[in-house]
């Protein structure tokens, strides 16, 4: 079965995020960008899938600015096969990209989509359930473990109870928690490699979809800060200041 | 305004999750609640008392035993017909279900509001919560899901809704419920406790979390968390991360011990309103946010506390 992994460039996980004076947004001039982190536990999934001998063809697609090709070379020096790039400009909100990623579905039919849960950017956990929704197809959200068996697949999900266990009919959506597995590393060779795999261009016109925002940023603000409090100097004052915060008795 | 929100319950009883998404969903108009699932009179019975609700659809099929998001889903968006917003707890359930809801509806949900502003205008935490947005949505109807710290809990008794039947086009075929795992335990939930001791990387293993945290957890009443770095390594199972993708608290007390203090972590717990760090180097970022501090090797300090108390 073919599989198509949707990647988005974001700030890199390490950052601490700098709210713009304007409140315009987040400061991201000379910012390291990578590829969210849960993306990249989806192409590293998809690849085992193809070592296994599930897959046969895994296809990138990343839909942002131009830069998010570096993005898609990583993808593509990890293991993925071909990519294609969707050049927009500005933001893409989670409905435009699944709308977008809905026409490649159409166009590549792959029997297994694998998302990230989440972007670390705006933290929105949309896309994938969208997608499901705009394909008519089962989504598995949140997975930690995911097996391919025929025409079903069986997605272990984290929830907030625990684990939950279900059997989705394909072709199927899934998105991707921390613990479905530890991505790798692409080695120096693949590196090289990539930069001769077919990555197509493409525009959010090419697949008919409008990608203006439904959602107008009034403005970014930053957080109530915390301030250092005071340090005791052993258990015992701790134990007096929990006294005092009536928790201990 | 009439908004539509999603119960979360296990047919017999509601979870606190709803309260919150009750009380946010008041701001924005008239309150009717959804109960989908199977065998669930009870708890629709306990949702038509929550306060502020005005009447209780509940949608009873073998279909939503599971709340496969593949079957409620349609069932919301027929009876999105008759509301002009749909708004769900920020649950791993509720997170499932909105935007699968969203996209049927051609709407651009607003995920993990933390205030309503007006009826088109919300703030909602991106960049694991260094930031705060300010966003109004240009759709007719709105589609949304509650960060359930935000708002307080609606009182679960006061109301005294009429309960309605409701029926959906019951199983899509596309996907089934196969099992669950769910922890057990007699502590405080996570998300509702009012203490909360947390545990890391520092603790090496799970043996060090019965015998070194969960002692002071119960000389406490509290709830146990931990960070990813504990639940990756197996110390703990995965419903206890506390951070940015995992659960997001805010007790009286968040007590963390052998935590860095990562963003992604203090994503989940810097709303406490007393942080307390347990952490053996002094310039572990944690102190940065944290209220009271004890610099100490946890394997010492916490053992010695726990008698003390
Ligand atoms: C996409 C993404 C999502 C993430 N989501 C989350 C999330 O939701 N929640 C989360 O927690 N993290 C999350 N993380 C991980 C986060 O970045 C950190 O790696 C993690 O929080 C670190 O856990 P820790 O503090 O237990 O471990 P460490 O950072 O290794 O810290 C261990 C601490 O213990 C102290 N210590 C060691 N020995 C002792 C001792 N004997 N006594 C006292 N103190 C001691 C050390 O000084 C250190 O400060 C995420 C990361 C990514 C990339």
């Amino acid at each position: 079965m073919k599989l198509l992994v949707p990647v988005k460039r974001v700030i890199d996980y390490n950052v601490k995020p700098r709210v713009k004076m304007d409140g315009t947004g987040v400061d991201l001039a000379n910012v390291k960008m990578s590829m969210n982190p849960f993306d990249e536990i989806a192409v590293e999934e998809a690849i085992r899938l193809k070592e296994k001998g599930v897959a046969t063809e895994i296809v990138a697609v990343s839909i942002g600015e131009a830069k998010a090709q570096e993005t898609l070379r990583t993808a593509l020096a990890m293991g993925a096969d071909r990519a294609i790039l969707v050049v927009a400009e500005g933001e893409v909100e989670p409905l435009a990209v699944a709308k977008i990623l809905k026409a490649i579905v159409d166009e590549e039919q792959p029997g297994l989509v694998i998302l990230g849960k989440q972007a670390i950017d705006d933290d929105s956990n949309q896309t994938g359930q969208m997608l499901a929704a705009l394909t008519g197809r089962p989504q598995g959200t949140f997975a930690s473990a995911v097996t391919v068996e025929g025409d079903s697949v069986k997605v272990t999900r984290e929830v907030d109870g625990g684990l939950e266990t279900v059997s989705l009919k394909a072709p199927a959506i899934v998105t991707t928690d921390l613990r479905l597995n530890e991505p790798r590393y692409a080695s120096l060779p693949n590196i090289m490699k990539a930069k001769s795999k077919p990555l197509a261009q493409k525009t959010p016109a090419d697949y008919g979809v409008d990608t203006s925002p439904r959602l107008k940023t009034l403005n970014v603000s930053e957080p109530p800060k915390r301030t250092a409090g005071v340090k005791v100097a052993d258990v015992d004052e701790l134990v007096a200041k929990l006294k005092a915060l009536g928790v201990a008795a | 305004m009439t908004v539509l929100v999603l119960v979360e319950h296990d047919n017999a009883s509601v979870k606190d999750a709803t309260l919150a998404a009750v009380t946010a969903a008041g701001k924005l108009g008239e309150v009717h609640a959804l109960v989908a699932g199977s065998g669930a009179q009870a708890a629709a019975d306990a949702a038509a008392k929550i306060a502020g609700v005005s009447k209780v659809l509940l949608a009873d099929d073998a279909a939503y035993a599971h709340a496969l998001p593949e079957n409620v889903a349609p069932l919301v968006v027929d009876l999105m017909a008759n509301y002009d917003a749909f708004v769900a707890p920020a649950t791993s359930n509720g997170k499932n279900i909105a935007p699968r809801v969203a996209a049927l509806l051609d709407v651009m949900q607003i995920s993990d509001i933390l205030s309503v502003e007006s009826a088109d205008t919300f703030t909602r935490p991106i960049y694991a919560g260094n930031a705060i947005a300010k966003v109004q949505s240009s759709d007719a109807k709105k589609v949304i899901t509650v960060r359930g710290t935000a708002f307080e809990k609606a009182a679960r008794e006061g109301g005294s809704a009429a309960v309605e039947a409701v029926a959906g086009k019951g199983d899509s075929g596309l996907s089934s419920f196969v099992g669950a795992e769910i922890s057990k335990s007699e502590r405080p939930e996570l998300t509702s406790a009012k203490i909360i001791v947390s545990g890391g990387r520092a603790l090496q293993n799970s043996e060090n979390f019965h015998t070194i945290i969960e002692p002071l957890a119960d000389k406490l009443g509290a709830a146990v968390g931990a960070s990813r770095a504990a639940v990756d390594a197996g110390y703990v199972p995965n419903d206890y991360q506390v951070g940015q993708t995992g659960k997001i608290v805010a007790p009286e007390v968040y007590i963390a011990v052998g935590i860095s203090g990562a963003i992604q972590h203090l994503a989940g717990m810097k709303d406490s309103k007393t942080i307390i760090a347990i952490n053996k180097d002094e310039d572990a970022p944690i102190f940065q946010v944290a209220d009271i501090g004890l610099v100490g090797d946890l394997f010492k300090v916490v053992p010695e506390l726990t008698d003390k108390l």
